[in-house]
């Protein structure tokens, strides 16, 4: 069977789902061919240096990390200071921040389209020279604002996903 | 910077960006633009260049790994020199200062700079999906990964830092006062919106050109609040070429070439949540005292383009930008990062950015905005339409942006663009800026006209 030929490139989009293929009537005057190409990788992929922050996650703790010779303090732990390029140690976070920033999210990546509306929030704590990227949860757009406080909640089924925690109004 | 000899531009060609070109494949829109080009200086033939630095952005839209060597293939450039140049969304201008270098250090005397981005093979989601994969994959995307949610977090504390600290410092209720700065800063975003859409009305090789009102931004589709749809740019199809040559070579070819007086580059950290909260690296002609109590960058301002500001004018031996640049083309993928951009490269102070804006700074004197600007024209930035309004096909981009420079500063839009009126009368020297994932990489490079 010959592909079907389409006037609209949306159309083509859409039959080449069903069929695998279609002719696409180009305005330009052109005929083009256009298949599906679908394409699934399931990567393999190791938290290496990383992995403890995850571990801690399922057990309901936010662990920062400290550069041992500079003292500097990571929300979002690195495994060696980005100022000294010494090595960091662990340290439990504080489970009570406050939004340094935010936004509500009515459109994104296709892994997330049926979660939309949600809103991002970047967390500050005190005495933490960096943040920590989160989703706010049970609250109204409205009613958001910088410098407000927020505490962690975890997951009860953990993912092993740094979704495992996100914060939610004091 | 140590000894180097003198690149000058001497021809560029655009393909024109649109959602889709199912008639052409990558290697054609290159070779499409890249034919523009040559017909440009016809006494430059294909053996008389030297290599070329070619740029994508990315290997998932591609779906085909050296997609550069094919492009090289294509032109008919074998076997010389060639590599590709990739750095999120500052791969175009990335590729103009590989090829600067590859000219600059005596290695070639001609250079092709070609880039190209094939994003209309998948879905916008998709395609918002392969663009968050440029975030930390263990930190960042798995939260909710989308370009768009990471700039509204940027110019949300942006907007609180200078609007909410300033015109609204005397409202107590402190989630009144966030929400009134933050309906002002829609409403001076939505005037960059207009501004980008308006000048692209007269630039053939845009995307989305188009009469719009503030009013018409005001009401459209919220995605990541406080960014709107026409405040933020979109996924295109399309490739850009340009031509450069070594000052020994340059006037075989062309009577009127375009020099790279200045090149800049600045970095920062991939997460936005690592961001230090330091001193600001100053201008000569800014204080200290000016920033008493200012953090920077945080996450609402982008340290890398201010980097890459100091660097460039250093080497083009700038002292007040403002003054001396006849234009910018900036890298607006949003109206938002259009005005943060205005401060990290000097146009005013931290802060003043908004207020740029109200003003008319950034608009073109003989256009017609549907408002009243006090001081239109001071230096117009995106006269084409920038990212906004052309499209953001994310390897073509900056050599796009190169390209319409390159034309203002050769007095030659006219013949490019089918009409003049977003020549800019006099265009001495411009300035190109091209920008990778929440500023975590910036490059500028300064152009001058050379025939006097």
């Amino acid at each position: 069977m010959k592909p079907k030929k389409l006037e609209k490139f949306r159309e083509v989009m859409e039959e080449i789902k069903k069929s695998g293929a279609a002719i696409y009537k180009n305005p330009k005057g052109t005929e083009d061919l256009v298949i599906l190409s679908p394409y699934h990788i399931n990567y393999v992929h190791s938290y290496a240096q990383d992995s403890k922050f995850f571990l801690a996650l399922a057990e309901g703790k936010l662990l920062g990390s400290r550069c041992k010779k500079c003292g500097m303090k990571y929300g979002t732990p690195r495994s060696h200071c980005m100022k000294c390029g010494s090595e960091t140690e662990w340290f439990n976070l504080p489970l009570v921040g406050k939004v340094h920033s935010w936004t509500t999210c009515y459109f994104g990546s296709e892994e997330f389209m049926n979660e939309v509306p949600f809103n991002l929030v970047l967390v500050g704590f005190e005495g933490v020279d960096t943040l920590f990227l989160s989703r706010l949860v049970g609250i109204d757009k409205e009613d958001i604002f910088i410098g407000m406080k927020i505490k962690a909640e975890f997951k009860k089924d953990p993912k092993y996903l740094v979704s495992d925690v996100c914060f939610k109004p004091v | 910077m140590g000894k180097q000899r003198k690149v000058y531009i001497i021809s560029s060609g655009v393909t024109k960006f649109a959602k889709a070109h199912p008639d052409m494949d990558f290697r054609l829109m290159v070779k499409k633009a890249f034919d523009y080009a040559m017909k440009d200086v016809p006494n430059l033939q294909l053996k008389d260049i030297n290599g070329s630095r070619i740029s994508y952005f990315s290997d998932h839209f591609a779906r085909q790994l050296k997609a550069a060597s094919m492009v090289q293939d294509f032109l008919g450039l074998n076997p010389k020199d060639s590599r590709r140049i990739e750095w999120g969304g500052a791969t175009g201008g990335q590729a103009i200062q590989a090829g600067w270098e590859t000219i600059a250090s005596g290695r070639m005397d001609v250079c092709l700079v070609a880039g190209f981005e094939t994003m209309s093979r998948v879905e916008t989601w998709k395609g918002n999906e392969f663009i968050a994969l440029a975030s930390d994959t263990n930190f960042d995307y798995p939260v909710g990964g989308f370009y768009t949610g990471y700039y509204a977090l940027m110019v949300q504390r942006h907007i609180y830092e200078y609007l909410r600290k300033t015109r609204f410092a005397n409202i107590k209720d402190e989630k009144k006062a966030q929400l009134l700065a933050t309906k002002e800063a829609i409403r001076i975003m939505a005037m960059v919106s207009v501004k980008n859409h308006i000048n692209a009305s007269h630039n053939p090789y845009a995307q989305y050109p188009g009469k719009t009102t503030v009013d018409e931004v005001l009401k459209s589709e919220m995605i990541s609040y406080p960014l709107n749809r026409p405040c933020i740019c979109t996924m295109s199809d399309g490739a850009a070429v340009m031509m450069l040559a070594s000052e020994d070579v340059v006037f075989d070819y062309t009577d009127n070439p375009v020099l790279i007086s200045g090149v800049g580059c600045g970095t920062d950290t991939m997460r936005l949540a690592d961001r230090p909260h330091e001193k600001v690296p100053l201008f000569k002609w800014e204080n200290e005292k000016d920033y008493n109590n200012l953090k920077y960058p945080g996450v609402h301002s982008f340290r890398a383009g201010r980097a890459a500001a100091l660097e460039a004018y250093k080497h083009a031996n700038i002292k007040k930008p403002i003054k001396e640049l006849s234009f910018i083309e900036l890298h607006d993928a949003y109206a938002s990062s259009e005005i943060q951009t205005y401060e990290d490269l000097g146009l005013c102070k931290y802060g003043e950015g908004y207020g740029f804006v109200e003003k008319g700074h950034p608009f073109l004197k003989n256009v017609d905005y549907g408002f009243k600007l006090p001081a239109k024209g001071t230096i117009p930035v995106n006269p084409s339409g920038g990212l906004i309004a052309c499209g953001h096909p994310v390897g073509a981009t900056g050599i796009m942006q190169g390209a319409f420079a390159f034309w203002q500063l050769q007095n030659s839009i006219k013949k490019h663009f089918g009409n003049d009126k977003l020549q800019i009368e006099k265009a001495k020297r411009g300035l190109i800026h091209s920008h990778a994932g929440t500023g975590s990489a910036v490059t500028v490079s300064i152009l001058e006209s050379v025939k006097k």
